[in-house]
């Protein structure tokens, strides 16, 4: 498998909350393609994956799996997910087979 | 030289946008619409009018459509009344939040039930908070005028808005009229060919109609509010042009003889043609009353409204449309509202009358003016009077 890279997050030219209303492009299109990923869409979840290496086998189902797209393979072929996109859905947890996933609480 | 014909206003309407060499037409034929796009289809199928004719299945097929065309950089145009512009309504202020210049005209006509196929405003009413620029048309002149100006205006990179042309259901659409139809050459010179600034194109993608969260609505509908608000000075400039290129000058408040007027009537549409004549002949009689025609709705003119009101003793506003349950006419609870804070300022009397194509004669008009400057006088315990009712 190519080694998965999480695409470096361009940085916006302003953070959401101090858009002003003369920022906003005609019809508040959006003309860069790919943007939304400057856009934390993550935090919303109750509860996050854990993921223990010590269990996985690298058999890759939890990268498939994840409906966010958000896990990437780790510089020592594990897998994990990125918090800023990850919605918190359980599927990677439900799917692992050797159970190296468990769900924990959000606390804030 | 262009000459004036006997035209029917709906084909005139049809040929000023071909004129405007429009590239897309989607349209639901609907009374007293229909002519309009009989006409367009004519046309187009003749090879008059090289535009592609989407016939569609309903009014908010026929925006939707409208809404894709004029994304891609198209100079597009629809027609609807009545129950068809109700059917469109959600999608009209999507066509104006995504700044979409589509011009429409609208054959204004009563809402049901019962059934009407007649004319009055209550169908452009129930669309005045959707973002559109509303222009009022009172003739088949100001409808081929005004038509060409709409696609100008609109376009406009300053303003990049959709535009209502109101013309009264048959009282405009179904009759004959002289009227001049610009030289090709002219409206060519006049209205420069359409670009969008952000068209939807492969090569430089863009995404239109996104989501807005919370963090950036609010922005999103100002930046709009500033826009239409700020798209008057560009109407005022193209109405100016178009007076100086073919000789006839349009404004947002028009008067007629309302010069030291203490009674004024403020109307819309085609009735103003009568209350003129029911102004001249009161005129004649030595009655200090005049005329005042709102042309422009949306944006509201505020300061050519004050200026127009501000000598006058007595502002009689006359509505062809009510707002149930409330203060009676939106034309009269708007003008009230654009007075509110003026020290010096008219008493104004709202009537709601001509629905349903209920006409006014000249002597009603001339009863309305009489009767309003006496509730002037008087008081009245209503918040409106309806104009014409049986009791
Ligand atoms: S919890 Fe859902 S979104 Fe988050 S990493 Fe697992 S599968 Fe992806
Ligand atoms: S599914 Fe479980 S075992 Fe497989 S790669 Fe993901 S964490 Fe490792």
């Amino acid at each position: 498998m190519a080694k998965a890279k999480v695409k470096a997050i361009p940085k916006a030219k302003k953070a959401e909350g101090e858009l002003s209303w003369k920022d906003i492009e005609i019809g508040c299109f959006i003309t860069e393609p790919g943007n939304a990923i400057q856009f934390k869409t993550g935090d919303w979840k109750s509860r996050r994956p854990v993921f223990d290496f010590s269990k996985c086998n690298k058999c890759t189902l939890c990268y498939y799996y994840c409906p966010e797209g958000c896990i990437a393979e780790t510089p020592e072929g594990y897998f994990d997910t990125d918090l800023f996109y990850c919605k918190g859905c359980g599927i990677c947890a439900e799917e692992c087979p050797k159970d190296a996933i468990t769900m924990a609480e959000e606390e804030k | 030289m262009a000459k004036r014909e006997g035209l029917e206003v709906s084909v005139a309407l049809g040929d000023a946008v071909k004129l405007a060499d429009t590239d897309v037409v989607a349209a639901y034929p609907i009374t007293p619409q229909t002519h309009i796009v009989e006409h367009l289809a004519e046309l187009v199928a003749d090879g008059d009018l090289k535009a592609a004719y989407i016939p569609v299945e309903s009014e908010h097929s026929a925006m939707s459509a409208c809404l894709g065309a004029s994304a891609i950089g198209a100079r597009t145009f629809t027609a609807t009344a009545s129950q068809g512009l109700e059917l469109m309504h959600e999608v009209l202020y999507i066509a104006s939040s995504m700044r979409l210049p589509v011009v429409m005209a609208v054959a204004n006509r009563a809402l049901s039930a019962p059934i009407s196929i007649w004319g009055d405003h209550s169908d452009a009413m129930a669309v005045r908070d959707t973002g559109w620029i509303q222009i009022f048309v009172e003739n088949g002149q100001e409808t081929v005028d005004n038509v060409i100006c709409a696609f100008r205006i609109g376009e406009d990179r300053r303003v990049l808005l959709p535009v209502m042309i109101h013309l009264d259901g048959f009282s405009l659409t179904h009759v004959i009229e002289p009227i001049i139809l610009p030289e090709q050459s002219e409206v060519d010179q006049f209205l420069p060919p359409f670009k969008y600034p952000l068209p939807l194109d492969p090569k430089k993608p863009v995404t239109m109609g996104a989501f807005g969260p919370p963090f950036i609505y609010t922005e999103v509908k100002w930046a709009q509010e500033v826009n239409l608000e700020a798209a008057k000075a560009v109407i005022l400039e193209c109405w100016q042009e178009f007076g100086k290129t073919f000789g006839r000058y349009y404004s947002p408040v028009e008067s007629h003889h309302s010069e030291g007027a203490k009674v004024l009537l403020l109307t819309m549409g085609s009735l103003s043609e009568t209350a003129m004549v029911a102004v001249d002949k009161m005129r004649g009689e030595g009655k200090e009353v005049g005329l005042l025609k709102l042309r422009l709705w949306r944006p509201f003119p505020f300061a050519e409204l004050r200026q127009a009101v501000k000598d006058a003793e007595v502002l009689i506003v006359l509505d062809r449309a009510l707002s149930f349950g409330g203060p009676g006419g939106p034309v009269c609870s708007e003008v009230k509202a654009a007075l509110y804070h003026e020290t010096k300022k008219p008493k104004v009397i709202g009537f709601v009358g001509g629905l349903g194509g209920r006409d006014i004669s000249m002597s009603g008009f001339e009863e309305m003016i009489n009767k309003g400057a006496e509730l002037a006088r008087t008081g009245s315990e209503r918040e409106f009077e309806i104009f014409g009712v049986r009791e």
